[in-house]
């Protein structure tokens, strides 16, 4: 296995994860997803040259089409729905304190995984904590944003971090599993397009700040 | 007929009555469908529940389904509430599409999404695969998210964006859970029956946070503090039918997927994990209940806190985990389920008739219809524990449990919530019950013009409390199921 692929891939994994999260307008924020779903196609394709097996080879180029090619062309349709409003205006947090506890939450995450990583030391988990700090920054956006669109993209930089997760730590899901779980997030996905659509409808614009009428 | 045949119709029906309801559309005849495909999937549980009984776990088919005593009893729970929430709807539907607020493309749609989330609840019960568990779980989520915003109004909409998001994110955390649990198990897979069996080979440090994952994750679809926000939203809003599914049986399947982990959790890292986490999740959901009901505003809100409630005196059985307590808290899941669903389809027509889900909307529903005053008054003393309901020997049972375990101080202070749960629960229907009906007749615009319930919804209200009473006097055959069930939970076969 080429370890120094396999970390540019993580840190490319990594970065794109900071970038989210630093960046406002809703295009750009796309953009670099779909350029993560490249980065986490190339981690399983190290991983699938190293172990040389050939499904793997299949995961990969599907999780190119989905991550890369689909999801965000699915977002985009969205935006470009969406009308001007393409900015991420008042996030609860702001940037410099989101990049902040982007870096808490990285050490939080080494603090978590000593133990995913001594169960079968090698490079490939030596990177877990990469990938759960990408699930948790994907949390972080998801409570922090308040455009319908970036909470969408903060609940796939969380599914893109576990996926992470789970081919660094085993390669053996099963291909029924995978099939399965892939499906699922492209279906999830579309269920809050369609919400997001009936939201505008009625709302006129999808800042959730609107969604205020349910409380106790 | 083989467990495998029947196990297999419990999946395979609602898929075809869906297939049914999207080419010929819901209008008089198909109405009944519905209905006639949950009772295939009561009949189907029953007869797989005494199959299991004589001949022990089984797989079916290719090794995708593992059915046990505790599947079947899932199973037996999934068709029962379904069987009352669907013998309702198409009076339910009737009077939405008369008062114009549906259609029956609507109505259409609304038969094809139920039927796949029954589908969807049987696969799960039923799944040999934590990954199979997981993705079945899912769907669920995907299938109810259309119901839940059916009504397309602005609360609607918001209650359903939240339920996707808050669920879709805390089974995201479940799925990392069974990543981790894969990797912890040397990647020997997801099999439950392998994990349990070779759960001392599994790696504890790994386990740990898998577990707690898991649990977390599983958790919030149950309903469970800290990442319960969604269920008072989602079961407000729906439309009645499916909040009495949702709440009656979606919660338990989740919770099944709890107690599925717990049994590997207590192999690998002793009872005691799984029973801190559990037992502090279960008294924050009753505390959160609690503070949240003395002051509910909301009748519909109400039913859902204390949705909340059950499920976690459900999960505070697991965590005391003795053969009694798991036996008392899958008693629970069926009395609770009964009549809650019985609740929220008797809610739904109150709603109907006078317009308004407000408490202080709605006065004196004894003196204007008294048998869903009867019904709604008898599920509320129900559901707080009264005898002879079942729900009143499933709390007995848990509390003598959790004193046995020497848990007596977690157990005592869930009974005190629970007290203060009952008094909130009983003074709000009294509220509305009781007292003189207003001068004029619809002082928010109601739809039902006619006060009188129709023969099938009456049927499933009453057949409802009736089934969860004869299950607390007598609980028949099924005492030989739960017992099983309990003892495959606590590994002692």
């Amino acid at each position: 296995m080429n370890v120094q692929l396999l970390d540019l891939a993580c840190g490319a994994l990594l970065l794109t994860a900071v970038l989210i999260l630093w960046r406002r307008e809703l295009a750009v924020i796309i953009r670099v997803f779909a350029l993560q779903g490249v980065a986490l196609a190339a981690l399983v394709a190290v991983l699938a040259a190293g172990e040389g097996a050939p499904e793997l080879w299949g995961v990969a180029a599907g999780i190119l089409v989905l991550r890369a090619g689909v999801l965000p062309w699915l977002l985009r349709r969205a935006l470009a729905r969406g009308g001007a409003a393409a900015r991420e205006t008042r996030p609860l947090v702001n940037v410099a304190a989101s990049l902040l506890t982007a870096a808490v939450l990285t050490l939080l995450a080494y603090a978590v995984s000593p133990p995913l990583v001594a169960l079968a030391p090698s490079p490939a988990t030596q990177a877990i904590p990469v990938g759960m700090t990408v699930v948790l920054i994907g949390f972080f956006v998801l409570v922090t944003r308040r455009r319908a669109l970036s909470q969408l993209v903060g609940f796939l930089l969380l599914d893109n971090g576990i996926t992470a997760v789970g081919f660094l730590t085993t390669t053996s899901v099963g291909l029924l599993v995978e099939a399965g779980i892939s499906l699922d997030v492209l279906l999830a996905v579309l269920v809050l397009q369609i919400l997001t659509t009936r939201i505008r409808e009625t709302f006129g614009d999808t800042d959730l700040d609107e969604l205020r009428e349910l409380h106790d | 007929m083989t467990v495998s045949f029947l196990s297999l119709a419990a999946i395979v029906v609602p898929l075809l009555a869906a297939l049914g309801y999207a080419a010929l559309g819901w209008h008089k005849a198909t109405a009944w469908l519905s209905p006639l495909a949950a009772a295939v999937v009561l009949a189907a549980a029953s007869g797989v529940a005494v199959q299991i009984g004589q001949s022990g776990p089984r797989t079916a088919v290719a090794g995708v389904l593992r059915v046990d005593a505790l599947s079947a009893f899932m199973l037996i729970v999934i068709g029962a509430v379904a069987l009352l929430a669907t013998a309702a709807t198409p009076a339910y539907l009737r009077a939405e599409i008369a008062a114009g607020r549906a259609t029956e493309r609507t109505a259409t749609r609304h038969s094809v999404l139920v039927q796949l989330f029954l589908a969807a609840m049987a696969t799960a019960v039923l799944a040999a695969n934590l990954g199979v568990l997981w993705v079945a779980i899912e769907a669920t989520t995907i299938v109810t998210a259309f119901l839940v915003g059916q009504r397309r109004t602005k609360t609607a909409l918001e209650a359903a964006w939240k339920y996707v998001v808050i669920c879709s994110t805390g089974i995201a955390l479940a799925l990392l859970g069974t990543l981790l649990l894969n990797y912890a198990a040397h990647g020997t897979g997801l099999g439950l029956a392998a994990l349990t069996a070779g759960a001392h080979d599994l790696d504890p440090g790994v386990a740990r946070i898998a577990v707690t994952l898991l649990i977390l994750g599983f958790g919030t679809k149950a309903g469970l503090a800290p990442l319960h926000a969604w269920l008072p939203d989602a079961h407000s809003q729906a439309p009645a039918p499916v909040s009495a599914l949702m709440s009656g049986v979606l919660l338990s399947v989740a919770l099944y997927a709890i107690l599925r982990v717990k049994v590997i959790s207590d192999a690998v890292l002793g009872p005691g994990f799984a029973r801190a986490l559990l037992a502090v999740m279960a008294l924050a959901s009753l505390a959160v209940a609690a503070s949240l009901l003395l002051a509910q505003r909301d009748y519909k809100r109400m039913l859902a806190y204390s949705s909340i409630e059950h499920l976690a005196l459900a999960s505070l059985g697991a965590a005391i985990g003795s053969p009694l307590a798991l036996a008392a808290a899958l008693l629970h899941i069926l009395g609770h389920g009964l009549v809650k669903a019985v609740l929220f389809l008797g809610a739904g027509r109150i709603l109907q008739i006078t317009g308004t889900s407000r408490i202080d909307g709605v006065r004196g529903l004894a003196a204007r219809d008294p048998l869903l005053a009867g019904c709604v008054g008898l599920g509320v003393l129900a559901l707080i524990g009264l005898p002879p309901f079942s729900l009143f020997a499933s709390e007995f049972g848990l509390a003598r449990a959790g004193f046995a375990a020497g848990l007596g101080w977690i157990t005592a202070l869930a009974l005190l919530l629970v007290l203060v749960i009952a008094a909130a629960l009983v003074g709000h229907t009294s509220r509305m019950l009781l007292g003189t009906p207003p001068e004029e007749p619809l002082p928010h615009g109601g739809i039902v013009t006619t006060t009188r319930l129709s023969t099938a919804p009456s049927v499933a209200l009453a057949g409802g409390l009736l089934a969860a009473a004869v299950l607390g006097v007598a609980a028949g055959p099924l005492a030989t199921l739960l017992h099983q069930a309990a003892d495959l939970l606590t590994g002692t076969p």
